[in-house]
C-alpha cells in the first residue's frame, strides 16, 4: 500500500466520530475520495455497481469546457494586442490572458468551495462535486474586467441562494453558474454590459461586441463571420468561439452527459424566431434582418445551448420535454435579443426562464403517461 | 406465431464466469434451510419444533394471515435449528437430512376430477402454492382471488442466469403437465415468453394450451415484469400471477407423481467460481456443501443466492433461496485506489456510461467486484435511468414519488407495474449509487400496508 494511504489511515480516526476532528469529517471526506475511491461495499440491491460516478462525470464536463477555456486565455490577449496595439507575439498573448484569468478562478474556486465546504460539513454530508464544473464556468461567462470583489459576492449568493438552500447539487432550480451571471446583471449592469468591458489592460477602450453592433443592422457589424465562428472578437471568455465550443459539445453528446436533443433543439429555436423575425423586419438594415444563423455564432448562445442549457439538474428531465426546452430558450434568447432595448444578449435570461418552467413542462409530460395509464384501468 | 416484441433499453452485464454446460457436482443434501425471508410480506407461523421428524413435503411454517398457504420440508430428516434474528423474527428452519427419500405422498387429482379447487387444495397441501407469485407487489398468490392471467419467462437475460434449456433438460412432460393445471386457474391463460432469437431451445416453442410470446433485448427483457408491461400491463385493481419456469416444472412433478420434488439443478457462477458450472442438488442446499466451487484465494468474497443485481448476499454458511437457481460469487471490492475516478483509461472496469471506454470493448467481460464505485449523492443525471428500463415509466418521478410516501402520485406513475428486479439495473447505472431497489421494496411495502 502506498505511503499516502497508511497517512490517511493513520489520521483518518481523528476525524471519525468521537475523534478530536470530527467536525471536520467532511472535508476529511472529500479529501480522501478525491485522493482514493473509497473501498466502500454495496450494501442492499445491487451486488455490483456501475464505476461512474459524479466526480467523473463532472470531471467529463470540465474536459469539455477545457477548449473554450484555452481559446479564451488566448483571446483575452489577443483583444488586449489589438487595443493596445501593442504587437504582442503568441505566447505573450496567452501569457497575458492567463495572468487575468487566473485571479478570476482563484476568487470562484476558494469562495464557492469555501461554502460548499461548509456546508456540507454543517449537515454531515459529503461535499458534492457539483460546484467543480460551475467554478469552472463562472468566469467564462463574465467580462475578463469584472471586479473580483463582484465575483466573490456573486459566486457566494449563487452557491448559497441558487443552491444550498434548495438542499444542494440535484435539488436547485436555476443553474448556479447563471445566477452568479444574473447577479452581476442587476447589482452591476455598467460592469457586465456596454462596449467597455470586454478587452482587458486598456483603460476606456470601446470594443462592442458583435451583438452590440448588430443591434443597429447588417451594416454596423464590423467582424467577419469567420472570426465570430472561431472567436476572434470581443465578448465574455468562454463564449466567443463557437469553434471550441462544438469540440465540447461533441464531446458531451458522445459521453452521453450533455443531451443532444437539448443543444439540437434549441439550435432550431433560434433559428426559427431568426426566420420569423427576418420574414417581419420593417427593414433591410435593422437587428431583425440580421440572417438567423447569425444568432448562432454571436454572444453566448452556443455556449448557452451547449453548457448551460444541458444542465441535467436544472433542465427539462423527460425526453420529450427537453424537445419543448431547448426549443423554448432558442426562441426566448433571439426574442430578447431582438425585442428588448436595454442589452444586446438574451441567452441567460431565456435559459433562467426556461429554468423556471423546466418543471412545469415535465409535469404536463408525464401528466400523459399518467393518462394514459388512468385510461388503460378504465377500458379494463 | 404471434409478433416478436423488440426491446431495445437495457444492458447485458459483461461478467466473467458464466457457466459452462456441464454438471461438476452432485450434492446429496446435509442440512437444508426454508427461509420466510424468501417471500415478501410473509408472517411465518411454525408447526414444527427442533428436533421433530420430517418427511420431504411435511409442513414446516404455515402463513399466519393464511393458514392454508403451507412452506413444507424440501427433504426427510429432523428439524435441526430455528434460526431467529431481531425482535424473534423467524429466519431460517434448518432441517438436517436423513436421505431416506421418505416423502408424503399426496393425493393428486386426475382425469375428471381435476378443477380450479383441487388443484389449489394440492398446491396448497403440498408447499408449492409459494411458488406461485403475484403481482402488484411480488407477493405469494391468494388463493381466494381469480388472476387476469398467468405469466411465465423462459427468456433468461440476468447476467450468469443459468440457461434454462440446459437446467430443464428432459424436464418438458412435467413442465407440460404444470402448464396444464396453471391453465386451469385462470380464465385469461398462461402466456409464456421465450427468447426470440432462441426460441427452439429446450423444445420451450412445442408446449401445448399455452400462449407464447417472443422478445428480442438485452436484460431485463427477461424479467417476468418488462415482458407484462408489453403483453398486458398491470392496472389498479388487476392482479396477475407470475411462476418461474423451473417452479412449473415441480408443480408438474407434484400432479404427475404426487411428490414435492424440489430438487433442481443450479449454476455456480461469478468471476470467484471455480470451473463456473451446474450442480444438481435441491431448494434450500446449504453453500458449506457445494463450497469446493467457491475461490477463496484471492481475499474476501462475496456469496450471493440468485444473481448479482437482486439476489441476496448469504454468506458460506448460508443457503439457497425458495426461488433460486443461481449461487453468484464475486470480488468484494474492499480495497482503495488511488485517483480512481479520474483515471482515464480504467480497462479493467465496466461501466454503461460513455466516459469509460468500456463501450468500445462489447466483447469484453470484466471480474466485476462489489465497490460502489463512489460516495451516494442526490439524483442529478435523470436521463440515465430510462435508458435501462424498457416500460412505459417515468423511473425517477416514481422513485421520487415513493421518497415521498405520496400513494396516490405512486399509483399514477407504475408502482403496480414493478418489482425490484426490473428497477436493479437503474440501481446499477446510477451515478449518484442510490438504493433504488430498497426505495421500490419501501414502495411496495407501504402500498401494501396502505390498501390492505
Amino acid at each position: 500500500m502506498s505511503k499516502l494511504r497508511k497517512l490517511t489511515d493513520k489520521i483518518k480516526p481523528a476525524f471519525e466520530k468521537g475523534g478530536k476532528l470530527s467536525f471536520l469529517y467532511s472535508t476529511f471526506e472529500a479529501f480522501e475520495s478525491f485522493l482514493f475511491v473509497p473501498n466502500r461495499v454495496t450494501r442492499s440491491g445491487v451486488h455490483v455497481r456501475d464505476s461512474v460516478d459524479l466526480k467523473r462525470v463532472m470531471t467529463a464536463v470540465m474536459i469539455a469546457l477545457v477548449p473554450t477555456l484555452l481559446f479564451g486565455i488566448y483571446n483575452i490577449g489577443y483583444q488586449h494586442d489589438l487595443a493596445s496595439n501593442a504587437g504582442m507575439e503568441f505566447w505573450e498573448m496567452v501569457w497575458f490572458g492567463f495572468l487575468k484569468i487566473l485571479p478570476l478562478y482563484l476568487v470562484s474556486y476558494i469562495v464557492g468551495l469555501g461554502i460548499e465546504f461548509a456546508s456540507a460539513q454543517l449537515r454531515g454530508h459529503e461535499v458534492n462535486e457539483g460546484y467543480l464544473v460551475t467554478g469552472m464556468i463562472i468566469p467564462l461567462i463574465v467580462p475578463i474586467t469584472t471586479p473580483l470583489w463582484m465575483l466573490a459576492l456573486a459566486v457566494a449568493f449563487a452557491v448559497i441562494i441558487g443552491k444550498e438552500i434548495f438542499g444542494g447539487t440535484g435539488m436547485n432550480i436555476w443553474n448556479p453558474a447563471l445566477v452568479a451571471r444574473a447577479f452581476l446583471f442587476f447589482a452591476y449592469p455598467s460592469h457586465m454590459s456596454g462596449d467597455k468591458v470586454w478587452v482587458a489592460g486598456v483603460d476606456g477602450f470601446s470594443g462592442a461586441t458583435p451583438l452590440a453592433q448588430t443591434s443597429e443592422g447588417l451594416s454596423s457589424l464590423h467582424y467577419s463571420v469567420s472570426d465570430m465562428f472561431f472567436g476572434f472578437i470581443p465578448g465574455s471568455v468562454g463564449e466567443t468561439s463557437t469553434l471550441a465550443i462544438l469540440l465540447g459539445a461533441a464531446f458531451l453528446i458522445y459521453t452521453g452527459i450533455g443531451s443532444w436533443k437539448i443543444m439540437l433543439s434549441t439550435v432550431v429555436g433560434g433559428l426559427v424566431m431568426g426566420f420569423i423575425a427576418n420574414l417581419a423586419a420593417p427593414s433591410y438594415d435593422c437587428a431583425m434582418a440580421i440572417p438567423a444563423w447569425y444568432h448562432l455564432i454571436m454572444g453566448g448562445f452556443a455556449f448557452g445551448a451547449v453548457f448551460m442549457a444541458t444542465d441535467p439538474v436544472t433542465s427539462a428531465q423527460t425526453e420529450f420535454g427537453k424537445w419543448i426546452y431547448g426549443f423554448l430558450i432558442g426562441v426566448l434568447a433571439v426574442i430578447i435579443r431582438l425585442f428588448n432595448p436595454g442589452y444586446p444578449e438574451g441567452m441567460m435570461l431565456a435559459i433562467l426562464l426556461m429554468n423556471t418552467f423546466a418543471p412545469l413542462i415535465d409535469h404536463i409530460v408525464v401528466g400523459r403517461n399518467i393518462k394514459r395509464r388512468l385510461k388503460r384501468a378504465k377500458t379494463v | 406465431m404471434s409478433e416478436q416484441i423488440r426491446l431495445k433499453k437495457g444492458l447485458d452485464l459483461p461478467v466473467k464466469g458464466a457457466a459452462l454446460r456441464k454438471i461438476s457436482m452432485t450434492v446429496v443434501p446435509d442440512i437444508v434451510a426454508l427461509k420466510p425471508t424468501d417471500f415478501r410480506n410473509l408472517t411465518p407461523k411454525m408447526l414444527v419444533k427442533e428436533g421433530d421428524v420430517v418427511k420431504a413435503g411435511s409442513p414446516v411454517f404455515a402463513d399466519k394471515k393464511n393458514p392454508d398457504i403451507l412452506f413444507t420440508s424440501p427433504v426427510s430428516g429432523t428439524v435441526d435449528a430455528i434460526v431467529r434474528g431481531d425482535k424473534r423474527k423467524l429466519l431460517e428452519v434448518r432441517i438436517k437430512s436423513d436421505n431416506s427419500g421418505s416423502a408424503v405422498k399426496f393425493d393428486v387429482p386426475t382425469g375428471f376430477f381435476i378443477d380450479r379447487e383441487s388443484i389449489i387444495k394440492t398446491l396448497l397441501e403440498s408447499g408449492l402454492w409459494p411458488c406461485i407469485k403475484q403481482r402488484p407487489y411480488g407477493t405469494i398468490a391468494d388463493p381466494s382471488v381469480t388472476p387476469k392471467a398467468i405469466f411465465i419467462s423462459a427468456m433468461v437475460t440476468a447476467p450468469l442466469a443459468a440457461e434454462l434449456d440446459y437446467v430443464l433438460e428432459g424436464e418438458f412432460d412435467a413442465i407440460q403437465a404444470g402448464l396444464t393445471v396453471l391453465d386451469k386457474l385462470t380464465e385469461g391463460g398462461v402466456h409464456l415468453s421465450l427468447d426470440a432469437s432462441n426460441a427452439e431451445a429446450g423444445s420451450f416453442n412445442k408446449f401445448e394450451g399455452v400462449i407464447y410470446h417472443y422478445f428480442k433485448g438485452p436484460h431485463p427483457a427477461g424479467n417476468v415484469g418488462v415482458q407484462i408491461s408489453h403483453i398486458s400491463p398491470i392496472s389498479k385493481g388487476e392482479t396477475l400471477w407470475t411462476v418461474d419456469l423451473f417452479l412449473v416444472a415441480a408443480i408438474g412433478k407434484l400432479f404427475r407423481k404426487g411428490v414435492y420434488d424440489m430438487s433442481r439443478t443450479i449454476a455456480v457462477a461469478g468471476p470467484e467460481a471455480v470451473n463456473p458450472s451446474y450442480v444438481k442438488c435441491c431448494a434450500g442446499v446449504s453453500m458449506e456443501q457445494i463450497s469446493d466451487l467457491f475461490n477463496f484465494a484471492h481475499g474476501d468474497i462475496r456469496i450471493i443466492s440468485g444473481d448479482l443485481l437482486s439476489g441476496k448476499a448469504v454468506g458460506r454458511e448460508g443457503f439457497l433461496g425458495f426461488f433460486d437457481n443461481l449461487v453468484t460469487v464475486l470480488p468484494e471490492g474492499n480495497y482503495y485506489e488511488m485517483f480512481g475516478w479520474i483515471k482515464p483509461f480504467r480497462l479493467k472496469k465496466f461501466s454503461f456510461s460513455r466516459t469509460y471506454f468500456s463501450r468500445l470493448l462489447p466483447q469484453k467481460k470484466y471480474n466485476m467486484d462489489t465497490n460502489t464505485n463512489g460516495g451516494e449523492r442526490a439524483f442529478v443525471l435523470s436521463d440515465v435511468y430510462g435508458k435501462v428500463l424498457p416500460m412505459d415509466i417515468y423511473p425517477v418521478y416514481l422513485f421520487k414519488a415513493i421518497l415521498a410516501g405520496d400513494i396516490e402520485k405512486m399509483e399514477n406513475l407504475g408502482i403496480y407495474e414493478i418489482i425490484e428486479e426490473d428497477v436493479a439495473l437503474c440501481e446499477f447505472v446510477c451515478p449518484s449509487k442510490i438504493e433504488i431497489q430498497s426505495i421500490v421494496s419501501e414502495g411496495i411495502d407501504l402500498m401494501i400496508k396502505e390498501m390492505s
